[in-house]
């Protein structure tokens, strides 16, 4: 059986042929792709690490098959800057100091990157640290991390702002 | 991971009849059954993938009130949804008080109800386990109990059921839509998860191949929505299991209690319906007091499953404080820690009785 995956990958439309259905999205991200930046961690949904946004929205990429979201718009850390710009969550995190072994942070950013547009969490500390919550730090930079994702709503916001 | 064969219907006809062999799984989120699959505690043959399937993915209002809830809606869009919250507040703060953004994003409301126990020997191929290999014993009897039952519990099994969602489900008498290859049919949600008997590998009342196509909640349900909250203690602030849970959804007239829903969670395979401590609250107003005596109603039947007596007394409190907050009211804005008990009290119960 060979099965053919598509995904927009970082705008970038892929073509990913399978020899079976087993592949995660996390796996055929880093090892069909080669895009690496998304981390496996616990590989089980728990840590947060591989996280990515399937269109639009932060997903774990270990726990979904690939082949369940094909066709989707896949967007990885690799994606997030502009022209060599850091993305404003990027930014906020290397201001704030934002990591230690910096393993969990592309999880942690593209974490953040779906709480700022789910647009609940606004500049409240408890509830970014709530909404951040399925991403775990072994470095425990959770104070760092809470602070830039509040900085880099605030950010966006002021952006959005601007160009209304 | 075992190798199996994946298939993507495009109709629910077309998908229960390829469900319909006996190792075939239905797809949704995948949440729990990659997980399961990748500890070698699952091993369908075939994968039937139901993520595309037209028109299961709709919240709507239906002509008698009801609600509707397609099984593909995402945890996450559900309690979002202004008809959900408007209606049945606890189903969404039960929701949000689950798992992380990026499960519920991923989760759907059929996948949600019908995910598996979390009870560590379930999830241990080497333990023995009658729920996962019926006749092999069970090997939680003795070990950690922490997590396990409390009411409900056979010899055979005193694992758990984890969803947080199914608890106000419950409590609200909510209607499971099933298709099967002989037609579709309706089941009481109360109906839907088996207590373990002798056989706790037979979990729900679904036929072989039937696929929950959406859950309804009756169009009274919204009578409840002013007093109506879910708590949940875990061993964490956030993102974990519960340890004990509890909806409590009340109609209040003129002070009284006219009528309550009281569901508890993670104390038995199933969300355990607390009807004798309803009775115990109707016509009574809500204070400490009768707040404490139909919790301890409602775990009038409960017993240790193991080295876990205090799950009792920490039920009772948990839903005594569950129907102290009800009676509150339901906050405006859901609260930053949804179920929590560190989210903060209202003034009016800041007494430190709400804990029993």
């Amino acid at each position: 059986m060979t099965l053919t995956l598509t995904l927009t990958v970082n705008g970038e439309r892929r073509e990913v042929p399978l020899d079976d259905a087993r592949p995660t999205l996390l796996d055929v991200l880093r090892e069909r792709i080669g895009l690496t930046g998304t981390k496996k961690g616990c590989d089980r949904g728990q840590c947060g690490a591989c996280t990515v946004l399937v269109d639009g929205r932060r997903m774990n990429a270990c726990l979904t098959l690939a082949m369940s979201v094909d066709g989707a718009e896949i967007t990885t850390i690799e994606g997030l800057a502009e022209n060599g710009a850091l993305h404003p969550v990027q930014a906020a995190f290397v201001e704030n100091d934002a990591f230690q072994c910096g393993f969990c942070t592309p999880g942690q950013i593209m974490s953040a990157v779906g709480l700022i547009a789910e647009g609940e969490a606004g500049d409240d500390p408890e509830r970014i640290r709530e909404g951040m919550s399925g991403n775990l730090c072994r470095c425990a930079a959770y104070p760092g991390i809470a602070k830039a994702v509040a900085d880099a709503q605030k950010r966006l916001a002021d952006n959005e702002r601007k160009s209304a | 991971m075992n190798l199996f064969d994946y298939v993507r219907p495009t109709s629910v006809a077309e998908a229960v009849t390829a469900a319909a062999s006996a190792d075939a799984a239905y797809l949704a989120g995948g949440t729990n059954l990659l997980d399961l699959m990748k500890g070698g505690v699952r091993h369908p043959g075939r994968l039937v993938d139901i993520t595309k399937l037209p028109g299961l993915d709709a919240v709507e209002t239906l002509a008698d009130g009801s609600i509707r809830i397609g099984a593909l809606v995402k945890n996450a869009d559900l309690a979002r949804d202004p008809t959900l919250l408007a209606a049945a507040p606890a189903v969404a703060e039960a929701l949000l008080s689950g798992a992380s953004a990026q499960l519920r994003n991923a989760a759907s409301v059929g996948g949600n109800v019908m995910q598996r126990t979390r009870c560590a020997y379930f999830y241990d191929p080497e333990s023995a386990c009658n729920r996962r290999e019926p006749g092999s014993g069970c090997d939680a009897r003795g070990g950690d109990t922490r997590g396990q039952a409390i009411l409900g519990w056979s010899d055979a099994c005193i694992a758990t059921h984890p969803s947080d969602f199914c608890v106000p489900l419950a409590a609200l008498d909510a209607v499971v839509e099933v298709a099967g290859v002989d037609g579709s049919r309706d089941l009481a949600f109360d109906a839907l998860h088996n207590l373990p008997g002798d056989d706790p590998s037979d979990e729900t009342a679904l036929r072989p191949g039937e696929l929950i196509t959406a859950i309804r909640l009756p169009a009274e349900v919204r009578r409840f929505a002013p007093n109506a909250r879910y708590l949940k203690v875990r061993e964490r602030t956030s993102y974990a299991f519960a340890l004990v849970s509890a909806a409590a959804a009340l109609d209040i007239a003129d002070g009284v209690v006219s009528e309550a829903r009281l569901t508890l969670g993670a104390v038995a395979a199933k969300p355990w319906r607390a009807h004798a401590a309803e009775t115990a609250l109707v016509g009574r107003p809500v204070t400490a007091e009768t707040a404490r005596e139909a919790a301890e109603a409602a775990l009038a039947d409960a017993r240790p499953s193991g080295d876990n007596a205090d799950k009792i007394v920490l039920a009772t409190r948990v839903l005594a404080r569950a129907i102290t907050l009800a009676a509150a009211g339901t906050p405006e804005r859901m609260p930053a820690l949804p179920g929590s008990v560190f989210a903060a009290v209202p003034a009016q119960t800041a007494t430190g009785a709400i804990h029993g």
